[in-house]
């Protein structure tokens, strides 16, 4: 969701088509660069989120310059010489950054190539590249590209032409080459943002509102300690010590110092469906079909509700920022740093040239978590001290309640079919805040400070990127399944008292969920088998590919129907537009319910790293376990009071379910992001394995006692 | 207002208050990394390290109490050239994502091999609940420890 976002709201434009980020920034040399010492350097815009793509990234490179793998060295993205990716989101890096990187290399290879041929008077299709070094067929060196490390050559564009190699012949893209940052990290190197230690720096901690939109009222004068400070601006508020724990200290102090004008801005609990529903919201079709149909002898209704969920970086939020007279510069994991800077400009108030921003890696990055508000909030206390770097770093209690949240979601589902379950008409209705309050992308800052701070900002509501472009609440409302007449409709909440935006998977997790589980349903209606029922309303075969392979590994014929444990499957192709991927799950109903078992299938085209995409389907799956079982964002009419592990629990190893994943490989086919395409598929496969075992469908997330009571009540 | 202790193997003198946090002093003035600050409340694990070779939250242990006393952190587990079979059983099988918690992680696997060499899948889990992995790399993890195990069972 970011050049793909881009496209889909601004269009494209008529220069000759280059693949993937390169259309849009074209030259060779914003790529790579070949260093005389015998390395090349790769600059892409796409970051490291803890996902593993830089190396993934290195190896398309390595492989198209024919070298080998130790030579390449990642730099990560920076302003302004980056190439502009806009954010890493939306398991689109292999097919936006990769294949720019792909090509690029490949026509640089073809350049130097030339070159070579040229000054040899050996024909270019003669010449081998063996580990960065020209080869003649009669094993003559013939110079290589550490010799031949001439900037000019790569300043020029790229051009149109598909010079990559073919699939048979690839070597290194599509192994399972070990990640480039993971071993600094298990020897406690510094690696992370939080790591850095600049001269003279000072730590920083925020003091935030007693609730939402509360504004400062009075702070009590009081001693210290560790001569820290005090920054403020409006209701940003924030100490400031050379020592983080004094830093730390004297937040607590002056939280317990301030007083807020503050309101009830936020439903109860317990009332959130019912102010969804009476909400000021916008509403749009998505889709619509019509047909006539006979009359149906089944139907099912249903309605899905979600609260709000969050992130849950194990690391909290951290940045770091120096103004050098009228320039900032800023330290930061933010997913995509020049939509960051087009916010910081407003924000800040200076042009784009005054800001520079460097990407240093943070915890894992789920979505669009608090990566981008530190930044403006590290701006902004290191304004008021020219020169010294800042360095803010949120408590875990921010990070769970201020930073933004996947917002709540009603999905009304409707299916009408025939006596043997065949559908006829689909009807499904989404409701929820808009999934995308990124910067860069509106009018206002969407930055946490800009609303708090003096001359600041009201807060944007956030919006739903169009289908074209991944979707945001209606990603996936759209049923894969062959229904003649079909409807979707969405309607984004345009209150937010919370604040919004993306997480991965969107709003495909309850869409799939909804739909997954209606399928299970009607199947059961009908007394068909689930696998068999999906299987023939696919027109899809690599949906049906995944099914089969799924069910085949959790050998899903032979299942057999024990006291207490449920078996449920899904599938899903992860935006309708990216990879496929089927779940089986096994559950345990006592006193919760527990996933036991995992058996995933998933086609992403393209494999470029089979582990490292298997770690992330694998990880997502994981998470959407938690996700489903655990969590929910909980808040009274004041605040988000969720804040702490104990108040927003998470999955603990002794419950983390035994997954076996696989992939379909098609090396021909292209590539299509692994990172999301797991979570919804898994959710809907413990729905159904929860209705297997107890004969209740959970249409309350998340999936523990209290709710599974309530649907049995209400069944 | 300086605290003694060894730190790694090496004797440590931090001119730090006593009530300050270990993992102020760690990540401060004796300039380390490794051990990462997660919740502030004993609740993920990322913070652990060991004192006299025994579990301890960072973010919560005033740094008085570890005076005159044995402190290990990760990057007193191994090195890359020296890496401690863990360590080496982690970067064989990809354990890990974002590896933010795996300092803790790789610290609390280590207690568990010292006091049980060889531990069932649901040992490791267990010795492991204290910890938050929010990437979802657990199962890599878990075959890590046990194949650290095997190795060691082995030697």
């Amino acid at each position: 969701m970011n050049l793909a976002f881009r496209n889909a709201v601004q269009g494209g434009d008529d220069k000759p088509k280059l693949p993937g980020s390169l259309h849009v920034n074209r030259r060779l040399d914003q790529w790579l660069s070949i260093q005389p010492e015998g390395t090349v350097t790769i600059t892409p815009g796409k970051v490291e989120l803890g996902q593993g793509i830089v190396t993934a990234l290195a190896q398309i490179a390595a492989e198209e310059l024919d070298v080998a793998l130790p030579r390449i060295v990642m730099r990560p993205a920076s302003t302004p010489t980056s190439p502009d990716e806009a954010v890493t989101s939306g398991s689109l890096s292999v097919q936006e950054s990769g294949m720019a990187i792909r090509h690029a290399c490949a026509e640089a290879r073809a350049i130097v190539v030339g070159v070579v041929a040229q000054r040899t008077g050996v024909s270019r299709d003669d010449i081998a590249v063996r580990d960065g070094d020209f080869v003649a067929p009669d094993g003559r060196l013939l110079g290589s590209y550490w010799s031949m490390a001439d900037a000019a050559l790569l300043a020029v564009e790229a051009t149109p032409g598909d010079r990559a190699k073919p699939a048979n012949a690839r070597r290194i893209a599509g192994t399972s080459a070990a990640r480039l940052d993971l071993p600094p990290k298990l020897f406690g190197q510094p690696r992370f943002v939080h790591d850095m230690r600049l001269p003279g720096m000072l730590h920083a901690r925020m003091v935030r509102p007693a609730a939402r939109g509360a504004t400062l009222a009075a702070l009590k004068d009081g001693p210290l300690p560790g001569g820290a400070t005090i920054f403020r601006s409006g209701s940003v508020l924030a100490a400031l010590a050379p020592q983080e724990h004094h830093a730390e200290a004297a937040a607590a102090r002056l939280a317990a110092r301030a007083t807020w004008n503050a309101e009830d801005t936020l439903p109860e609990e317990h009332a959130l469906e019912a102010w969804m529903e009476s909400a000021p919201r916008e509403d749009s079709t998505v889709l619509e079909r019509s047909a006539e149909t006979p009359a149906p002898t089944r139907t099912i209704r249903r309605r899905f509700f979600r609260p709000f969920i969050t992130h849950g970086s194990i690391g909290t939020c951290c940045a770091i920022a120096q103004w050098h007279n009228d320039t900032v510069e800023i330290w930061c994991h933010s997913q995509g740093i020049y939509n960051l800077r087009a916010d910081l400009t407003k924000a800040l108030r200076i042009p784009a040239d005054n800001i520079i921003l460097h990407h240093v890696e943070g915890a894992g990055c789920y979505g669009h978590n608090g990566a981008d508000d530190v930044a403006l909030d590290a701006a902004l206390i290191a304004r008021a001290h020219p020169g010294t770097p800042i360095r803010v770093l949120w408590s875990r209690a921010e990070e769970l309640a201020w930073g933004p949240a996947s917002p709540a979601m009603i999905v009304d589902v409707a299916a009408e079919a025939d006596e043997a379950g065949t559908l006829l008409r689909w009807s499904q209705q989404v409701l929820s805040n808009g999934h995308s309050g990124r910067p860069g992308r509106g009018a206002l800052p969407t930055l946490l400070a800009a609303s708090m701070m003096e001359d600041g900002f009201p807060v944007p509501p956030a919006i739903n990127p169009p289908l074209a472009g991944g979707g945001g609440a209606q990603r996936n409302a759209v049923p894969p399944y062959r229904v003649p007449a079909l409807r979707v409709d969405m309607a984004r909440i345009t209150a937010m008292p919370i604040r919004a935006s993306a997480l991965r998977g969107l709003g495909a997790l309850v869409n799939v969920w909804a739909i997954e589980s209606v399928m299970d349903e009607l199947a059961a209606q009908a007394g068909e088998d689930p696998l068999a029922h999906r299987l023939r309303h696919l027109d899809d075969a690599r949906s049906r590919d995944v099914l089969a392979r799924a069910a085949q590994m959790a050998d899903w014929p032979n299942r057999q129907k024990r006291e207490g444990v449920g078996m449920g499957l899904a599938v899903s192709r992860y935006k309708g537009s990216g990879a496929w991927c089927a779940a089986v799950a096994e559950i345990e109903a006592g006193e919760r319910i527990r996933c036991r078992r995992l058996w995933l299938a998933a086609d992403v085209g393209e494999v470029v790293n089979p582990d490292g995409s298997l770690n992330q389907i694998e990880g997502g799956a994981i998470q959407a376990t938690s996700l489903c079982l655990l969590e929910a964002v909980r808040h009274d009419a004041r605040n988000v009071t969720s804040d702490s592990w104990e108040s927003y629990p998470i999955l603990r190893f002794s419950d983390v379910p035994r997954v076996q994943a696989e992939l379909i490989a098609r090396p021909e086919a292209p590539p299509l992001g692994a990172g999301e395409c797991s979570l919804g598929p898994v959710i809907a496969a413990i729905a159904n394995a929860i209705a297997d075992a107890l004969d209740v469908r959970v249409t309350r997330w998340p999936f523990t006692p209290d709710n599974i009571a309530r649907a049995m009540d209400e069944a | 207002m300086s605290i003694t202790f060894t730190l790694n193997g090496a004797a440590v003198t931090v001119p730090i208050e006593e009530e300050a946090p270990l993992l102020a002093a760690l990540r401060g003035p004796l300039g380390l990394s490794g051990t990462r600050f997660g919740c502030g409340q004993e609740q993920c694990g990322a913070c652990l390290v060991l004192v006299d070779g025994e579990p301890a939250y960072g973010c919560t242990l005033h740094v008085g109490a570890v005076t005159g006393r044995r402190v290990t952190t990760v990057e007193g587990l191994g090195t890359p050239a020296a890496p401690h079979p863990l360590q080496a059983a982690f970067l064989e099988l990809q354990a890990g994502q974002c590896g933010f918690c795996l300092s803790g992680v790789l610290l609390r696997a280590s207690v568990l091999l010292r006091d049980n060499p060889d531990p069932t899948e649901d040992d490791v889990r267990a010795a492991l609940d204290p910890h938050l992995c929010r990437c979802g790399s657990h199962n890599r993890i878990i075959r890590a420890v046990l194949r650290a195990a095997a190795q060691g069972q082995m030697a």
